[in-house]
């Protein structure tokens, strides 16, 4: 038993200590500025489209069901409310995170991974930086900017999908249906709705680091970092949900 | 008593329990050089990346310029590691940078390394043009043959002029052309800065290369000369474990199956 649950530990200690690792780096030098515009640009920018896609149609089905549901008791005209708290509270946040871990953890382990088996973290080394500092702070630097924007956009695009089958099938007028949204939102689950990215953002380039940093044995090994990498961030997120779900309901 | 250059001691490297190095010990002098063969995966990336504190020791002493790096921590060892340099098996360029950027790598971000700005990019292009790729600077090493991959990177191993540069497999996987001319690269880098030299190899006549020839800075040409061969060390390795030290000569002379058959492959 005891050796059953011996690697899981070890690898759960080796990624706090790269966190540690990690956190202690954001504030010594060098801080290489460009290398962090570039993962702004690639985590951001690069996973805008995917992330507008899926807010935007998990809106529209969200209306889609939460009308009929909300037909039987002749409140349609709550769907635009209902809609606007579960994606800015769990939906956009939780959706827009696993599918930058899909992207990105992946991207992130596979590229690190690369330069692993080929020695370039060791030729790095050798060379005078740190890898911590100089791939891993600017990812996480990146994706702790970015996750919660690119959040903030899915949110509302998923009421926009919303918005469009209000007024298109349910006939509501666009002042019901964004008053209705706006009036029920409030600090607390836009506080919620952004901190949650912001903690998703960490699991998800500190995985991508951690899993393309220990690659082993050539082009096989950069697949299975890959695979590894977003399975563990993407149950990372759900935990991590729950955990934080729970702390928010209480207070 | 010449200067120690690097020194190991008893040291083990083991990964999962498994030791890739075993108890070797052997020293470096300075001017110097050796000449490290073996089988595949008998520990010989191994010996290199522990000289630089690259992987750690489990057990044993490691002296790099007379300093104890044994148990360094990362962030004070990039001051000694200036005063290496190192060709990793496969040249490890780095893919999202040109040519020019890698070799200038070193200089620009080792700290112990004054280089003023100005003087990065003629320095690069002449330990370019000194490899014979002047004209590879904005090309990406994707777009260099592996030989040519190679000499990038003895370029950038040897662009700040370190007193110890360590060759890993140079010449593995290139036609033997090919692999006469980056060896003749390795000995004028040698020759014209007197730097410290450990190379691993699976060809035997790669340290005979090392042992028999001169670059002579007048004719531009490698000469042979005859009997010179003291400071040429050979070590063999075999699975983790340092089975011969000595001269060419001795080298030639040993009886061991495993050992001669570095001697007689070629
Ligand atoms: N990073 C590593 N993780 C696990 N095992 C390793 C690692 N590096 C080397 N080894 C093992 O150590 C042994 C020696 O490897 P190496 O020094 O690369 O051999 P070679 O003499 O071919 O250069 C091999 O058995 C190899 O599998
Ligand atoms: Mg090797």
């Amino acid at each position: 038993m005891l050796d059953l649950l011996k690697p899981p530990v070890l690898t759960i200690q080796e990624f706090v200590f790269l966190t540690g690792r990690a956190f202690r780096s954001i504030s010594r030098r060098p801080h290489y500025p460009k290398d962090v515009i570039l993962q702004m640009d690639i985590i951001g920018v690069g996973s805008l489209p995917i992330v507008l896609l899926t807010g935007f149609f998990s809106g529209i089905v969200m209306a889609l069901q939460m009308s009929k549901a909300l037909q039987t008791y002749g409140a349609v005209n709550q769907t635009g409310p209902i809609v606007a708290i579960t994606l800015v509270r769990e939906l956009g946040p939780v959706l827009t995170a696993l599918v930058c871990a899909g992207r990105n953890s992946a991207g992130i382990a596979s590229e690190l991974g690369s330069m692993k088996v080929t020695e370039q973290i060791d030729a790095m080394r050798a060379l005078g930086t740190d890898p911590i500092q100089k791939l891993v702070k600017p990812r996480v630097i990146a994706a702790a900017v970015m996750l919660p924007c690119l959040t903030a956009i899915s949110d509302f695009v998923g009421m926009l999908g919303g918005y469009i089958i209000a007024t298109a099938l349910l006939h509501q007028t666009t002042a019901e249906y964004w008053n209705a949204s706006y009036r029920i939102l409030e600090y607390s689950d836009i506080t919620q709705g952004l901190v949650k990215p912001f903690v998703y953002a960490f699991i998800i380039s500190l995985v991508g680091c951690f899993y393309g940093l220990r690659t082993r044995g050539g082009t096989q090994g950069v697949g299975l970092a890959t695979t590894q990498a977003v399975v563990a961030a993407s149950v990372w997120i759900f935990v991590l949900n729950a955990l934080m779900t729970k702390i928010f309901v209480s207070i | 008593m010449p200067e120690s250059i690097l020194r190991f001691e008893n040291v083990t490297v083991a990964f999962d329990g498994n030791p890739a190095i075993e108890e070797l010990s052997f020293e470096i002098f300075k001017g110097e050089a050796r000449i490290i063969v073996g089988a595949s995966g008998s520990g010989k990336t191994v010996i290199l990346k522990t000289a630089l504190g690259l992987l750690r020791p489990d057990s044993g002493r490691v002296f790099l310029f007379g300093e104890d790096i044994t148990g360094r921590k990362e962030q004070q060892l990039f001051d000694i590691r200036a005063r290496a340099g190192m060709l990793f098996q496969e040249g490890a360029l780095f893919d999202s940078l040109t040519i020019e950027e890698n070799v200038a790598y070193p200089l620009v971000n080792q700290k112990m390394v004054k280089c003023p700005p100005g003087e990065v990019r003629p320095r690069v292009e002449r330990a370019l043009s000194f490899v014979e790729l002047g004209h590879t600077l904005d090309k990406f090493p994707s777009e260099l043959s592996g030989g040519m991959r190679r000499r990038v990177g003895i370029a950038r191993a040897n662009i700040t002029q370190p007193d110890l540069v360590l060759y890993d497999s140079p010449t593995a996987g290139l036609d033997p052309i090919t692999a006469n001319n980056i060896m003749s690269l390795i000995v004028k880098e040698r020759d014209l800065r007197h730097a410290t030299t450990i190379i691993v190899t699976q060809r035997f006549q790669d340290g005979q290369i090392m042992a028999q020839y001169r670059y002579n800075p007048d004719t531009d040409f490698l000469e042979r000369v005859q009997g010179q061969t003291e400071g040429i060390g050979f070590l063999v390795m075999k699975e983790g474990r340092l089975v011969f030290e000595g001269s060419a000569k001795q080298l030639r002379e040993a009886t061991d199956p495993y050992i001669s058959k570095f001697v007689l492959r070629h």
